[in-house]
């Protein structure tokens, strides 16, 4: 593989990495604060659908980022309702919220545009710009460090936010109070009731934050990765990010290893047909599969343990 | 008890009451989905048509799953719709299953052969249409490299980029054809995301013409070439106008034509296999005011020339299904 080669794959690797990156700290959010959600694919869609309609009606692409944000956060709270003010199970509510969302978005689309379930496609002001970092052209023909530079210039805003997010969830996790408290709820919420703190509070905070990021993600596939909403666009991105968190272990630097690892696997899928290793072709369908393939590797207990937090999916029924 | 037979009478005089309302014709749409702006959308056009010119009125419905294939053939032979059409390669089990058991329905299917005395099978000469646009895109191609994006890596797509890579190398016989498919599942056909990558890497290799057959997922392929300011080919559909100046051409098959001419035929249409290639004037390319600046006349000629030595049979074009594999690769 030459410089070129790596460096277009390494380009692609951050792009595709990116929604699966917010997909993922929302879910790991989420489930720390005992709240587990495989809504993320329905959030992605409904985002990417209002996110791409706002931006053609307003012609201004930020204006669809929040819209995004907003029915994505929406369906967070209707999950949140759901689970934790009425102890519904939390995957049928979340398996709901994956229909509802696949259904709704390409019956509005056809409503609002009368394309078929989709947006026109968005052009200008509409789509996210790229951000060429400053010297990026001037670097570019300095061999090493020119590539390398290149590689991390010219993507849009929300790229660089996601992995901004990465150190904030850390932070915000593990380094202030609401993060303690949060972590608290997903281990042991009749403790975090004991001490006066409100769970249901707490755990609304966290699903409405899962619903911003996913909002992220949903705006920067239709926005930013192309340029209008297709039906089931996010196509099964939500799925691999839950993958990516239980491979992670629940902890966002290890969540960004892990979206960048399996970003990476679609980037070289997208590039070669098949990978000759060690003399041995590997047909392109393993590396389609192996983000799966390495979560149950995960799973099965083989890299050391995945314990995922211990009052995830269990609703808190306060004691008389 | 008294109640359950009412139900059952009134469901079975349900059943009687559609089954003698419509004798309409009826069309079942794939996975894709009716507005895909390209296999399924032609369909739809040509039903459209029907319907414009004798006024009648035909019935539809689109699958949401593989699961309901069979299930929805079925409801509609109940429904005592005929002819049906039904679209995709992949319904050529579901009316092996179901179209016996409905001896007086005529059934089309589109894409792919169901040897049954009631069904007409309508397959198209892809690789014969996608061999006159791959001529064009190695005529406009400055940098000796094409490529070819595929949805699911199936026979019938590998046929279009066999066809495709042959044309290309009839103009030039060091052309390269890069091909890359976008996945293994049904996936494949709605991933403008996963489209647009891999056009983007195909233009990173050089490639200035990409040629997308892969439904929903071939939009973000043709944005991403208009963005890298590169030629791109639609498919299926007519797609010249969706980026004007930057598609080169579409691959034509003409769909809307087999539904249209299977609805005129009406019940009890004649059955066995029809085949649309070019003689037929099945499948072709498009040329419109879209792409009238980017098509020379040297290249319309050239591409004509092949057209013809096509259709009289002096050059013969390889189908990937004959024998699954390519001499252009």
């Amino acid at each position: 593989m030459d410089m070129a080669t790596l460096a277009q794959v390494l380009d692609s690797t951050l792009r595709l990495a990116t929604p699966l990156l917010f997909a993922c700290l929302a879910g790991l959010i989420s489930e720390r604060a005992g709240i587990f959600d495989i809504g993320l694919e329905g959030k992605i869609l409904a985002a990417a659908f209002l996110a791409a309609a706002i931006a053609f009606v307003s012609g201004n692409v930020w204006l669809g980022v929040l819209a995004g944000i907003a029915i994505s956060v929406c369906m967070s709270l209707i999950h949140g309702v759901a689970s934790i003010t009425f102890r519904g199970n939390q995957l049928i509510s979340g398996v709901a919220i994956n229909f509802l969302a696949a259904g709704l978005t390409v019956v509005i689309a056809q409503n609002w545009f009368r394309q078929g379930g989709r947006t026109p496609s968005l052009t200008g002001d509409a789509r996210m710009a790229q951000i060429d970092l400053p010297f990026a052209e001037a670097l570019a023909d300095v061999p090493v460090i020119g590539p390398i530079y290149n590689i991390f210039s010219g993507h849009a805003l929300l790229v660089y936010l996601a992995f901004l997010c990465v150190p904030a969830t850390w932070f915000l996790l593990f380094r202030t109070r609401f993060g303690l408290r949060l972590r608290a709820v997903g281990e042991n919420p009749a403790a975090v009731d004991t001490a006066g703190v409100s769970v249901i509070g707490l755990r609304f905070g966290a699903v409405a934050i899962c619903g911003v990021l996913c909002g992220l993600a949903g705006a920067y596939l239709s926005t930013g990765l192309s340029a209008g909403f297709v039906k089931d666009m996010s196509a099964g991105r939500g799925y691999i990010a839950l993958a990516a968190m239980i491979f992670a272990k629940w902890r966002p630097w290890h969540a960004m290893g892990a979206v960048l690892l399996f970003g990476l696997l679609e980037a070289v899928a997208n590039r070669f047909q098949s990978i000759e290793i060690m003399g041995l072709a590997l047909p392109i369908q393993v590396m389609q599969a192996l983000p799966y393939i390495l979560t149950v590797v995960i799973l099965a207990g083989f890299v050391g343990r995945a314990i995922p937090p211990r009052a995830g999916g269990s609703p808190y029924v306060k004691e008389h | 008890m008294t109640s359950l037979k009412t139900l059952t009478l009134s469901v079975s005089a349900l059943a009687l009451g559609t089954g003698i309302a419509a004798a309409d014709p009826a069309l079942i749409f794939d996975l894709g989905g009716k507005f895909d702006k390209s296999f399924n959308e032609a369909a739809y056009n040509g039903a459209e048509r029907w319907k414009a010119e004798t006024g009648g009125d035909y019935r539809d419905i689109e699958m949401q799953s593989a699961a309901q294939r069979v299930q929805f053939a079925r409801r509609m032979a109940e429904s005592g719709a005929n002819p049906i059409v039904v679209m995709g390669f992949q319904n050529a089990p579901t009316l092996e299953e179901v179209a016996p058991d409905y001896p007086d329905t005529s059934f089309v299917l589109i894409d792919a052969v169901a040897d049954l005395p009631n069904v007409r099978s309508v397959i198209f000469a892809e690789h014969e249409g996608s061999y006159l646009v791959g001529m064009l895109a190695a005529m406009a191609s400055e940098s000796n490299t094409i490529s070819f994006v595929g949805g699911m890596e199936i026979p019938l797509i590998a046929a279009f980029a066999c066809g495709y890579a042959q044309g290309a190398k009839a103009v030039n016989p060091d052309m390269e054809v890069i091909v890359n498919y976008t996945g293994n599942t049904p996936d494949a056909w709605n991933d403008p995301v996963r489209g647009g990558e891999i056009a983007r890497g195909q233009v990173s290799q050089g490639s200035d013409v990409v040629f997308a057959a892969a439904g929903g997922t071939g939009l973000g392929v043709l944005q991403a070439a208009a963005d890298a300011g590169v030629y791109s080919i639609g498919v299926d559909s007519n797609q010249n106008y969706l980026h004007p100046g930057s598609v080169l051409t579409s691959m034509l098959k003409l769909v809307d034509e087999a539904v249209y001419t299977a609805f005129t035929d009406g019940p009890g249409l004649e059955a066995g296999v029809v085949t649309m290639n070019l003689a037929a004037g099945g499948v072709g390319y498009a040329l419109d005011e879209h792409n009238a600046d980017l098509i020379t006349a040297e290249m319309q000629a050239a591409v004509e020339a092949a057209r013809e030595a096509i259709i009289a049979g002096e050059t013969v074009v390889h189908d990937y299904r004959t024998d699954s594999t390519c001499p252009a690769f």
